[in-house]
């Protein structure tokens, strides 16, 4: 059982939780993840490590209540315990030898891409922040991206605050104004790092992506995260859990991922109106 | 004293009733019915079955036992030697082993000591007051990777002596495949609980949600006080064929199918993980697994049910009663069959279609035997111009696991062979001073049985290693 140490709501959709778990939080290096059960009958959820505090053994996580086990989750507090709570999974984030970094976050993905912005940050690169949110009321760690940043665009899809338009615009300005970029991190939805994948390829910018694909186990023994790199025409299966969540943009079929990643839609739709249905009952 | 030339019939659930609910299959001897059986027992001087045992349970001492009506006794002499014997009564295969060596089988069906095996200790788990007592502490620790069955073998082996031990387990439930791969049906989670319960009595310490190689590195268990460190990580990383349409929405590897159903309950009503339902599925292989899976979707609603296998019915590597009761439960056979492309629906005039990317069949070649292989099994050639289409919405690849690289990649020194297997002495002892292997982990996919013989070869080294300290 893992005590959850403290609770924040970024925003009506978004919290952000810090969790006990020492061995966890002594290892865990950016862009790595964890998987959590909230429950003994619950299903295990990937959730990527917002950040680690050594001192206090403890793990945040930041995720955006989208289902039945994150409904779950919300609805604990502070003092209370999860059931499982495992990591640190995958294979942290490639920072050495970049000296010039766009580092592109969308949506909830701002939070994972926070450490690692960090992290380019503390190594003495230079960090170009790109956010995107829909709307201002879903605007998350604004100042935490601006402190790590030596350049910030704030991008809303309805023009509600910062710029009007999605994230790939700005990239596009300044690629085309001949800024010359070492990586570009993109982390977000998948449609969004589709996105940004293709406005970056005619520039020849390596791009890296954070695959979020439906997971089982997180160690490599399932499959079920697996998805498509295309190299040099022949395709070849990797696990997400074990071989990423970092991959190279331009190598992801992003169609065959989003496809996998509505497997259980209808499914899941249902759990979640279930999950709210149980958690209003149990409240009244 | 006419001696009975067959065995005593197992108790088995109708197979119209078992092929749609979990329940377990086999029933078990009722006691009078297992005394019987225990009488055919000639108890001989070469005692043959012993030596046809990975563990060497003691077969005749605790059929005697039975005889004598003191089923205790004979649950006391089997975990002299054996840790999960309410698992291997339930899961070995017997057929292969101890009753292949049985000298009653020379001229009529062997003794059935598998079911002997479990009526003993299904007989103690219901009946026994006792809880195991954990020996007195020899101030060694020994850390233990997995909690499968090698590991818990080997934790069990050295509690027993007096070690203190932690066993290290990535998933949040202790058993590995006993818990994950083996369904309810065959192997009931609350019989695994209870023999992980009793290993827990013996002092064995069981660490879940800690993965080696990730949350602690096997240098840092070292750095943590432990004098030897098992490794019983197995064989979970699965085999997909790398044809076509593998990627499709409804095919699964074994591992992940079964994981659903068995692990996370998926085969209960309104499970909170979810697993394709029903609908008419193909299982690509021939083995305890893809019958495993085959018997499972199934029970969740299948209306048809394709066991695809390269090879003859000779050639199929499965446990000869899963095979049986597959068979009765209505699981069609597709022998000398193998897949060559999965496809999928593309509703070209709509990308937004709900049913884009989902199976809807499966490409498929007759097979003929040639010339034997390396080994002598005769290798499956395809017949030219013989494709077909099988009509399904899922499909199961259940051809094989090799070991996770993970504990390779992160413990230096430590050697493994070209399948990833961990290459290990006769004593268990890997290429790294005081880490020991055994299991899956070294020799690729095989039984429970033989990996807890390995757990207990490891157990057995250690506690002499450490004790000449």
């Amino acid at each position: 059982m893992y005590r959850i140490i403290r609770k924040t709501i970024l925003n009506p959709t978004v919290t952000q939780m810090e969790i006990e778990a020492p061995l966890v939080a002594n290892k865990a290096l950016p862009g790595q993840f964890i998987i959590l059960r909230v429950n003994e009958e619950g299903e295990r959820i990937p959730l990527t490590v917002a950040g680690v505090d050594k001192t206090r053994g403890t793990v945040k996580i930041i995720f955006q209540i989208v289902g039945a086990t994150t409904e779950l989750l919300n609805h604990k507090n502070e003092g209370e315990y999860i059931q499982d709570f495992v990591g640190p999974l995958g294979v942290p984030t490639h920072t050495e030898g970049i000296k010039k970094v766009c580092i592109v976050g969308g949506g909830v993905g701002c939070a994972i891409a926070m450490p690692v912005a960090q992290a380019f940050h503390e190594q003495g690169a230079e960090v170009t922040g790109i956010i995107g949110f829909r709307n201002k009321d879903l605007l998350i760690l604004e100042d935490e991206f601006r402190a790590c940043s030596d350049r910030l665009v704030v991008m809303t899809d309805d023009g509600s605050y910062g710029r009007h338009g999605n994230v790939t615009v700005p990239l596009k300005e300044m690629l085309e104004a001949g800024e010359t970029f070492d990586l570009i991190v993109a982390i977000g939805p998948l449609i969004m790092m589709k996105f940004v994948t293709l406005t970056a390829k005619p520039f020849g910018v390596p791009v890296t992506v954070s695959m979020n694909p439906i997971m089982i186990d997180g160690t490599g023994m399932c499959g079920g995260c697996r998805l498509t790199l295309v190299k040099d025409g022949r395709r070849v299966t990797k696990f997400a859990c074990v071989d990423g969540p970092d991959f190279n943009g331009c190598e992801v079929d992003f169609d065959e991922a989003m496809s996998r990643s509505r497997m259980y839609f209808d499914y899941e739709r249902h759990a979640h109106e279930q999950t709210c249905n149980l958690l209003r009952g149990a409240d009244a | 004293m006419a001696l009975n030339p067959k065995k005593h019939e197992m108790p088995t659930r109708a197979p119209e009733v078992r092929a749609r609910c979990f329940g377990e299959v086999a029933l078990g001897y009722p006691a009078e019915i297992a005394r019987e059986e225990a009488k055919r027992c000639l108890n001989c001087k070469n005692r043959p079955c012993v030596s046809g045992c990975p563990v060497n349970v003691n077969i005749p001492d605790f059929i005697m036992k039975i005889k004598a009506g003191d089923f205790e006794g004979a649950y006391q002499v089997i975990s002299e030697t054996s840790s999960l014997p309410a698992v291997c009564g339930r899961v070995c295969p017997q057929e292969t082993q101890c009753e292949s060596k049985c000298t009653m089988g020379i001229k009529f069906e062997p003794v059935g000591i598998g079911r002997l095996e479990r009526f003993a200790a299904d007989w103690h788990n219901a009946n026994a007051t006792e809880k195991a007592v954990a020996p007195e502490s020899n101030g060694h620790r020994v850390a233990v990777v997995g909690s499968g069955p090698s590991g818990l073998t080997c934790a069990g082996d050295l509690a027993k002596k007096g070690y203190r031990v932690s066993v290290f387990e990535a998933l949040h439930t202790a058993g590995g495949v006993l818990v994950y791969g083996i369904p309810e049906f065959r192997l009931p989670k609350a019989i695994v609980a209870k023999e992980v319960e009793t290993l827990k009595d013996l002092g064995v310490d069981i660490e879940t949600n800690v993965v080696i190689g990730k949350t602690l590195t096997i240098d840092e268990l070292f750095d943590m006080g432990y004098e030897a460190v098992f490794i019983g990580s197995g064989a979970g990383l699965p085999n997909f064929m790398n044809i076509p349409g593998e990627s499709l929405k409804g095919v699964y590897s074994a591992n992940e199918f079964l994981t659903r159903s068995n692990l996370m309950k998926a085969y209960l009503e309104n499970p909170a993980t979810p697993i394709q339902k029903g609908g008419r599925v193909a299982v690509v292989g021939g083995g305890n697994v893809a019958m495993d899976a085959a018997r499972t979707a199934l029970r969740l609603g299948a209306e048809h049910v394709y066991i695809v296998y390269r090879r003859s019915m000779d050639e199929l590597p499965a446990r000869r009663e899963e095979v049986e009761h597959a068979m009765e439960e209505g699981i069609d056979f597709r022998l000398l069959n193998n897949p060559v492309e999965i496809l999928g629906y593309l509703n070209p005039a709509d990308p937004r279609d709900p049913k884009n990317g989902f199976v809807t069949g499966m490409r498929c070649i007759r097979m003929e035997l040639g010339e034997p292989d390396a080994k002598g099994r005769r290798r499956p050639v395809p017949i030219e111009d013989s494709e077909f289409t099988l009509d399904v919405d899922t499909v199961i690849m259940a051809i094989g696991t090799s070991p996770n690289p993970l504990i390779k990649d992160t413990t230096e020194g430590l050697e493994v062979n070209s399948h990833g297997g961990i290459i290990v002495r006769e004593d268990g002892l890997t290429s790294r001073e005081n880490v020991y292997a055994g299991g899956d982990a070294v020799t690729g996919a095989a039984t429970v049985i033989s990996a807890m013989g390995a757990g207990k070869v490891a157990a057995k080294a250690i506690d002499e290693a450490l004790s000449a300290r």
